[in-house]
């Protein structure tokens, strides 16, 4: 008669409620680090948020109570991030759409489909030294060493899985009816491509690379002996062949020092990268989320 | 007759179209074959670059641990050592909470919205640069551990992991922080292949009357193994090739020490530590690290890329 009804103290029962706990207790212990992080960073970066900050250059480490700021370092992450990008999103959109729209399934788009796989998963610092390897050492482009180029060069080799996955799976989606359509009606090949799919899948594609560009900013290994790193105002074109810093491997170089003032200066630098990083993300998020609910209609 | 002639003739495309067509073509062909090209321009350069040390050293370089650019002496013994023992420690405290994680995200122990809040959670955890993960370790968590640390020495001290006395950062703090790293990829690939079960399995259990942790243990978790496997598989390589955190807290020394509460080395982090400054043999020994620790990589890529191909289409 007791068994129809629900018994606490049986021992399923008595199990159920133990990992249901723990698998509560999982979840807390992943999201703790994010916010400690985060509300750490918030306080203790954003405290050190002054005009200043994006107007000075940063002051080698010495006794020097005052750091300076972070201007070279942050133009510098813009440029070596924005010579990754014209390098990666070409080649990328390229092979994405050859992927997609060419190829067959044959062996030589599934060789090339798990090569973009396996350079996802090479380590980041690999790629530095490859770089390392091919220009600083050699001094291929024009004489100079370590230089914004190469380090923008080595953080183009990391976008690149991501930019092409996203452009394959993007173009993946599009309905194959609006391809009929356009060829249907006498279109070339590369004018269906750039005309009809390529449009239609553009909104993925690009939240796709943009989270790729984001992640590439804050990438900290394939710089540290490709752009390694400089203290001096960026004047001019000229400047892509020196040693150019970026907020990566400022924050890098400055925790490392013992002085409090590069400390802080290292902690106002991840405020900005987390800040811009985490709203990129939050921002792709939900303009992917509304995306979804309006195809749904 | 004539008029079908020329019907039929501009049926046909104008020979500039043509060619633009073939050009396009060829260059998605030529720049989707980048991929490969790059990647075995890698391997090759990191190869040649090292054959002057793979000649000198031969596989004794993986077993010594005598790193000494003054005598030309070297071996990786202790990074390679400190790189396979971060990354499996690590992953071995991520496994379980991450795959915790993924259980509650997919059960209905809470409303969807706080469900999809904690998994974006997550993710984002996954956006923060390492270096920043670095600059937090060393400032934060490094005083907030030390105590714990302290503890772990005087009552686990006999236990050759925990032998040395704690002075800072060492390699615990470096699986720690890899924990933080891998907690999201573990977690998502995890959710995504146990979403991927299909809802029938469970009614099914469900219906002979098997508990909810039953029912988890015994069916959905076996049926998304696969996919959670090639999450696991994927943060190991991961692990491996983390840089900047690990670098910035692991304390960077070469003195080999069973202990993890004493300073260590991987791989990546003495190539980070000493490729800008090094010359002559040493660099050809860094080199000779990186392609270890690329093949390392490599066969953890490969196996888990084989691992969802094997495996994926089970439901």
């Amino acid at each position: 008669m007791n068994s129809l009804y629900y018994q606490k103290r049986l021992s399923r029962n008595i199990g159920d409620k133990f990992f249901t706990s723990l698998s509560v207790i999982c979840a807390l212990i992943a999201i703790l680090p994010l916010i400690f992080l985060v509300t750490y960073i918030l306080i203790k970066g954003g405290s050190q948020i002054t005009p200043e900050l994006f107007t000075l250059e940063p002051n080698p480490p010495g006794d020097d109570l005052d750091a300076g700021g972070i201007n070279p370092a942050l133009i510098g992450t813009l440029i070596i991030t924005t010579i990754a990008s014209i390098i990666a999103i070409p080649v990328g959109v390229g092979g994405g759409i050859y992927l997609a729209e060419y190829s067959r399934g044959g062996a030589f788009s599934r060789f090339i489909r798990f090569g973009v796989n396996v350079l996802a998963g090479v380590p980041s610092i690999i790629a530095g030294v490859f770089i390392y390897a091919l220009i600083v050492s050699t001094k291929i482009l024009f004489g100079s060493m370590y230089s914004g180029l190469a380090g923008g060069m080595a953080l183009s080799i990391l976008m690149l899985p991501t930019v092409i996955k996203t452009t394959d799976e993007g173009l993946k989606l599009v309905p194959n009816e609006l391809r009929y359509a356009s060829l249907g009606v006498g279109a070339s090949m590369y004018t269906t491509i750039l005309k009809v799919t390529l449009p239609s899948a553009f909104r993925s594609i690009a939240t796709g690379v943009v989270l790729g560009i984001a992640r590439a900013a804050g990438e900290t290994a394939p710089l540290i002996f490709t752009a390694l790193f400089s203290y001096y105002y960026i004047t001019g074109f000229g400047d892509l062949f020196y040693e150019m810093g970026s907020l990566a491997v400022l924050i890098y170089n400055f925790a490392l020092e013992p002085y409090d003032a590069q400390n802080k200066l290292a902690w106002a630098a991840s405020f900005i990268l987390v800040l811009s990083i985490l709203s990129v993300n939050i921002f792709s998020r939900i303009l992917a989320a509304f995306t979804e609910k309006t195809k749904r209609v | 007759m004539e008029e079908k002639l020329t019907l039929f003739k501009n049926r046909k495309r104008f020979g500039i179209e043509k060619n633009i067509d073939i050009i396009f073509k060829n260059t998605a062909l030529v720049l989707s074959s980048f991929v490969a090209i790059i990647l075995l321009g890698i391997i090759l350069v990191v190869f040649f670059q090292s054959f002057e040390s793979f000649s000198r050293y031969g596989l004794k370089f993986l077993i010594t641990s005598e790193w000494n650019p003054v005598k030309d002496e070297y071996g990786a013994f202790t990074a390679i050592y400190g790189t396979l023992v971060t990354s499996f420690l690590s992953l071995l405290i991520t496994i379980p909470l991450g795959v915790g994680t993924a259980i509650f995200i997919t059960e209905d122990f809470v409303p969807k919205v706080v469900r999809e809040i904690i998994g974006s959670f997550v993710e984002l955890l996954a956006a923060i640069p390492s270096v920043v993960l670095g600059l937090w370790a060393i400032f934060v968590m490094e005083p907030f551990f030390r105590f714990f640390f302290v503890f772990l020495h005087n009552f686990f001290g006999w236990i050759p992991l925990f032998s040395t006395e704690p002075t800072g950062r060492n390699s615990l703090l470096a699986i720690l922080i890899l924990v933080v790293m891998l907690l999201p990829i573990v977690t998502s690939i995890a959710r995504d292949s146990l979403n991927q079960v299909p809802k029938k399995l469970r009614n099914a259990a469900y219906g002979i009357g098997a508990s909810r942790w039953k029912t988890i243990f015994s069916v959905i978790l076996p049926a998304a193994l696969s996919g959670i496997m090639a999450g696991v598989l994927l943060a190991l390589g991961r692990a491996m090739g983390e840089t900047m955190a690990v670098t910035m807290i692991i304390g960077n020394s070469n003195a080999f020490s069973w202990s993890l509460l004493s300073p260590g080395y991987t791989i990546s982090s003495m190539l980070a530590n000493q490729f800008g400054e090094a010359d002559g043999s040493q660099v050809s020994s860094l080199f000779y690290a990186a392609f270890v620790l690329m093949i390392l990589s490599l066969v953890v890529n490969i196996f888990a890329q084989w691992l969802v191909k094997k495996f994926s289409l089970k439901y």
